[in-house]
């Protein structure tokens, strides 16, 4: 559990483009002192009348002591939630929870550690990535998304890693392909000891493979659809496979949303396996 | 208090307030055995209202009564356990579990769970099948802790439903269960949710749960409602109490605001005292009485037994 999550009235500090996204930098004291590198937010979504009733999760990009604490929030327009918050201006006020969720662990002894983000999820591995090199790790960056623009943070990873490796489906910045074909050899060149994931399940699956062909382990953060983002709802539940090798159906908001990535069971994610804890027809526990 | 399914295990609340001071706080509906649930996925928004298909997942019965219900009943909270089956066999098998266990406040039977002796047919919409369930369930929990049957709207008279689970032997009715619903994604042209249909619950409902407290208060003036659908402010929850509901239960409105119970209780509190009520019992049905007649002072009260 995520330390104690506050719920604060936010005011908007400033709000900016990022290329394909939106970034929201929220004044919220609370939120920014607990933070670790991995917690996400939920705001609401569409004023105090609103029609919307679930809350909108993000990743948390920034913390800056700036003003008592901000934290920044980068999204993509995909609704009418995310509309909403894209026409936030400054000074007005933003309902936040947090922080949520376990955060990425971190090594206890330098090492050499692969950040692998795709689309808007490399949003939350610069702040991991502060408090890796903090520890003396040595970060190698691999970003990739469908085009130049949906690529988040490739100059930021550039000034902090060691390395840093962009990809582009269309091959509109730096190599035509996936994060997963070049993180082989990124892999390999930097004789990383960890890998950090963050973006679409797709992506996780992918950068999971290789980190288990590497025998390397990986934490990855998912994304997953959530209405309430503390634990109530039971709405954004994954299969993951426990300490004691039984696959249960775990909630991304409480029990993650960081997991080891060789636990989650990527190619099940989206229905109930068979072999789950209570599945319907299964092995009753 | 909380309704079924909406406050998880009470940990989760219990980040932000003391569990102790929920009116009541009912617990997801707990089965027999482990339940994954349904496949995601289980959620879709839709215009003042969510639709979820959770089904039911829970750790089942006996890591329920070794791990969360002492933990409520060490923090103090009233705990009503709502309960789920299959068979009547099943519902009374659970309150046989729950009878010995403290810390147990209240039962509620969520009767919108398929009967499977019923070719899958819920117990809520079969007048009969909901009698026998409150009526083996109130034999198998110890007396002094009160059973609730839970309703479903999804029913063509729910007087009559209410009125055979109350001649079952229930306490208390609860109402509504969510109504089913579906909402299909245009650009995928597929259901949002994974299992197709999915409860309807949030401020969409909410007419519908005044309309179901009414007729059911209007049947049964003696018998005590909990009412629930769409709260999500006092002025809410002070519709369902003037529409017979003794009791409120908060539910969808806590997935937006995880301080949405101690908020509503507040904002409930201000307008009675605005519109001066003493107490919350001499509002209860209140807008049952008939039009140009004064409030109903405390002598009425005492004679509609409430």
């Amino acid at each position: 559990m995520a330390g104690s999550p506050v719920q604060v009235t936010g005011t908007v500090l400033t709000t900016r483009r990022v290329d394909a996204y939106h970034a929201l930098t929220v004044v919220a004291p609370g939120i920014a002192d607990r933070y670790r590198p991995g917690h996400f937010v939920t705001v609401a979504v569409g004023g105090p009348t609103t029609s919307m009733l679930t809350r909108r999760a993000f990743a948390i990009h920034d913390v800056k002591p700036d003003y008592g604490g901000t934290v920044e929030l980068v999204f993509t327009v995909r609704g009418a939630g995310t509309a909403w918050l894209a026409d936030l201006r400054a000074r007005d006020t933003l309902d936040l929870v947090g922080p949520l969720g376990r955060p990425f662990p971190l090594p206890r002894d330098p090492c050499t550690c692969v950040l692998v983000g795709g689309e808007y999820g490399s949003a939350s591995l610069f702040s991991l990535g502060d408090a890796l090199q903090q520890r003396g790790c040595r970060i190698d960056f691999v970003l990739g998304a469908a085009g130049a623009d949906r690529v988040f943070g490739a100059l930021r990873a550039r000034r902090m890693g060691e390395t840093t490796t962009l990809t582009t489906e269309d091959g509109s910045l730096g190599m035509r392909g996936r994060v997963t074909d070049v993180l082989p050899g990124v892999i390999a060149d930097a004789r990383a000891d960890v890998v950090y994931a963050c973006g679409p399940m797709d992506m996780l699956r992918g950068v999971t493979a290789v980190a288990a062909e590497f025998d390397i382990p990986v934490q990855v953060a998912v994304e997953e659809r959530m209405a309430c983002g503390i634990g109530v709802c039971m709405t954004c539940v994954v299969p993951v496979i426990g300490d004691d090798g039984v696959t249960r159906m775990v909630r991304a908001c409480t029990d993650g949303p960081v997991f080891r990535g060789e636990r989650v069971r990527f190619d099940d994610v989206g229905t109930i396996p068979f072999d789950a804890l209570g599945a319907p027809g299964g092995r009753h526990a | 208090m909380t309704a079924s399914g909406c406050g998880g295990t009470g940990r989760e609340l219990a980040q932000f307030y003391d569990v102790m001071r929920l009116g009541a706080f009912v617990t997801r509906s707990i089965t027999m055995a482990p339940r994954a649930g349904r496949p995601t996925p289980r959620m879709a928004e839709t215009p003042s209202g969510l639709l979820n298909a959770v089904g039911l997942q829970g750790p089942g019965v006996d890591a329920f009564l070794e791990q969360e219900l002492p933990w409520l009943a060490e923090r103090g909270a009233r705990t009503v356990v709502s309960i789920g089956g299959g068979t009547v066999a099943e519902y009374t098998a659970l309150a046989r579990r729950l009878a010995d266990a403290p810390g147990v406040a209240a039962v509620e039977i969520n009767l919108s769970c398929p009967n499977v002796e019923d070719r899958g047919r819920v117990f809520a919409r079969d007048g009969s099948a909901a009698a026998e369930v409150v009526a083996s369930v109130r034999a198998a929990t110890r007396y002094d802790v009160p059973v609730i049957a839970k309703l479903s709207p999804d029913v063509a008279d729910i007087v009559a439903v209410a009125r055979s689970c109350v001649d079952g032997g229930a306490d208390a009715l609860a109402m509504i269960n969510t109504p089913v619903g579906m909402s299909i994604d245009v650009d995928t042209m597929r259901p949002s949710l994974a299992a197709g249909t999915g409860g309807l619950s949030g401020p969409a409902v909410r007419p519908l749960a005044v309309r179901c407290v009414w007729q059911v208060h209007a049947a049964l003036p003696g018998v005590p409602i909990v009412g629930m659908g769409g709260v999500t402010t006092g002025r809410d929850a002070l519709e369902l109490i003037l529409a017979g509901a003794c009791a409120v239960a908060v539910g969808t409105a806590l997935f937006h605001d995880p301080y949405a119970c101690p908020r509503i209780l507040r904002e409930l509190e201000e307008l009675l005292q605005e519109r001066g009520f003493d107490r919350l019992a001499d509002a209860v049905g209140l807008a049952h009485r008939p039009p140009g007649s004064a409030p109903r002072n405390r002598t009425d009260l005492e004679e509609s037994s409430l």
